[in-house]
């Protein structure tokens, strides 16, 4: 499938965005990363939707310098991220897949620390790290050793080191990864607010609603080559919004009540035999009670009917007709 | 001054080595303020060596008899050897729990000097020895153990100590590199660093042992490291009329030994560090 569908001027560099073109990372015979071209404007915000395994931690590792291309190449603010990597640096934060702060020191040692790595002088660390603690709930808990941190806690303080060097392009993997819902909802107004600062920022998902809630443009990876590219509201045209599943009794009543379902479908039923299970993308303002009435009438006798958000399962389904790959190692893909 | 109006030209030669020394700094605190978290970590710099000063200058000093001035006159020149040796461990660990963690990834993103992160704990552990030299010079003093020389050799003795110190400590960093995790790196120390330093010269004069153990003992670079700093303090080094050569000209052989390991251990120690990071 076509990768990149926006268009860009080549002549100018991507001054505070990335730019990466046919990138690729080879581990030994597999193809972590293939073909990825990315255009990301700055001021922009990208996410990276795919499963463990998609490539999505190696594509954050190569733009932030952490690991060689084996193919291809990629710009970070207009400097290339091989040649260039020092000063490349000197423009990004990271937040990986891991929280990386030191343990056995405090909070603000941690971020202080940061700061001297920056060369920030003393008196602008200490400044930062407050700034930062303040910003991210974490005042409080500034002198306590990170080792006792909650898991979101240590996220927090990780987001907060990489955001020390005030970084123009800013990536975070799976960044609301075990943070609870008011812990994510924080996170979000914070980088809603970054972005309106002018912060570019590639954040990676396993949740297609995460990337539509903060992307302006949504790229689908599988097995380390791009499926899909394009604004949320593309990508969900396609996809679907909503989708509703009956669980049946049995499997025998699957098909009646496939058919019932085709006056609200906006695509495909997707029939599960195994589970009795139907899931059919619905039109938006589809009326749950509508469709308990359409089955009663068809004689379909379900246990269960449920609305849901389209998840990353139902994007791949939709956009590669099969079910996405169960999830192999991190950082790795599998063979087939 | 933001990092982001700074950069917008490569800094100097000047400016990257001032930063490459700061950089090393903050992270040698980095790891001296794990300390104050785990002052366990202390012990091995502070009370063991000083356990074993004061374990073998009592058991043994009645039962060994080294001539030319006595147990305790020879012991000091073995164990401030041996002490220094076991400085392996402490990179070795130290590294091999940096990179089981994230936490190298995180300097790695940072603009920081590459080099930094091993400079940093080369800085960290140097101080660590030093410590633990200084400790048991005073307890080899409070023991009876005194320099006979005059003050340039004992400086070139302990100048020497320092010189050996630095190059396990280079060794221990390759461990920690090559070491899959923290917990391996002790057992492969211990497994090494026991038959190292105890089939050698530092406890027992060499020339009692059996033959082979003894040909081990006179030939092991320990053995020439130790007699180089009993030499040098004017200590007793209690050498059998047929020692081979390095033990007869120990200084010189101990300088060799150090400028081999490090000949051999920086190179492969730095480019193993560029694999491990590598992504």
């Amino acid at each position: 499938m076509a990768s990149v569908a926006q268009a860009h001027d080549p002549t100018r560099p991507a001054q505070g965005g990335v730019l990466a073109e046919g990138l690729g990372k080879r581990y030994g015979e597999l193809w972590a990363l293939r073909d990825v071209d990315l255009y990301i404007p700055s001021g922009s915000v990208l996410g990276l939707l795919g499963h463990n395994g998609a490539g999505k931690t190696t594509a954050i590792r190569i733009l932030t310098t952490l690991a060689a291309p084996s193919a291809g190449r990629a710009s970070v603010a207009g400097l290339d991220v091989v040649r260039d990597a020092a000063r490349v640096r000197e423009r990004i934060g990271l937040a990986g897949q891991y929280a990386t702060v030191d343990g056995l020191l405090t909070a603000r040692v941690n971020l202080e620390m940061v700061g001297s790595l920056y060369h920030l002088p003393r008196a602008r660390a200490r400044a930062r790290a407050d700034e930062l603690l303040e910003l991210l709930g974490l005042a409080d808990a500034a002198e306590r050793l990170v080792r006792t941190f909650s898991g979101g806690m240590r996220r927090r303080l990780d987001l907060a080191a990489s955001l020390v060097g005030e970084p123009p392009v800013l990536f975070l993997d799976e960044p609301t990864t075990g943070l609870d819902p008011q812990g994510r909802n924080d996170l979000w107004a914070l980088l809603r607010r970054l972005v309106d600062d002018g912060t570019t920022l590639v954040l990676t998902t396993q949740y297609l609603e995460e990337a539509d809630r903060l992307a302006d443009t949504i790229t689908v990876l599988d097995r380390g080559r791009i499926v899909a590219n394009g604004p949320p509201a593309e990508l969900k045209a396609r996809v679907g919004g909503e989708r509703i599943e009956i669980t049946l009794t049995s499997s025998e009543g699957l098909d009646g009540a496939a058919d019932a379902l085709q006056a609200f479908a906006d695509g495909q039923a997707i029939v599960d035999a195994e589970q009795p299970l139907v899931t059919v993308p619905v039109r938006a303002g589809t009326r749950l009670v509508e469709v308990v009435h359409a089955l009663d009438t068809a004689g379909v006798d379900a246990v269960d009917v449920h609305r849901r958000e389209a998840t990353l399962d139902d994007v791949f389904l939709t956009l590669t007709g099969t079910q996405p790959p169960p999830a192999p190692e991190p950082q790795e893909v599998s063979a087939t | 001054m933001s990092a982001q109006a700074s950069a917008t030209a490569a800094p100097s030669v000047a400016v990257r080595l001032r930063w490459g020394l700061s950089d090393s700094l903050v992270l040698a605190r980095r790891n001296l303020a794990h300390v104050r978290q785990i002052p366990e970590k202390l012990l091995d710099v502070t009370v063991q060596p000083l356990m074993f000063v004061l374990l073998f200058a009592y058991v043994f000093s009645g039962a060994i008899h080294v001539p030319g001035g006595g147990y305790r006159q020879y012991l000091l020149g073995g164990i401030l050897v041996q002490t220094l040796t076991f400085g392996i461990v402490g990179p070795a660990t130290s590294i091999a729990t940096d990179l089981t963690e994230g936490i190298v990834d995180r300097f790695r993103s940072l603009p920081m000097s590459r080099s930094a992160f091993l400079l940093g704990h080369l800085i960290s552990d140097l101080a660590a020895s030093m410590l633990a030299l200084a400790i048991m010079t005073a307890s080899g003093l409070i023991v009876g153990w005194r320099i006979h020389s005059d003050i340039p050799h004992a400086i070139a003795g302990f100048a020497l100590l320092a010189l050996f110190a630095f190059t396990m400590l280079w060794l221990g960093m390759l461990l920690g590199l090559l070491a899959r995790t923290p917990d391996a790196v002790t057992g492969v120390a211990f497994i090494v660093i026991f038959p190292l330093t105890f089939i050698a010269n530092t406890f027992v004069p060499a020339g009692g042992l059996p033959a082979g153990l003894r040909q081990v003992a006179e030939w092991n670079p320990i053995s020439a490291l130790a007699a180089a700093v009993r030499t040098l303090f004017g200590n007793p080094t209690a050498l059998p009329a047929h020692a081979p050569w390095p033990l007869l000209h120990p200084a010189l052989s101990a300088l060799a030994w150090c400028a081999l390991v490090l000949a051999i251990v920086v190179p492969l120690t730095i480019r193993r560090y560029r694999v491990r990071t590598a992504g």
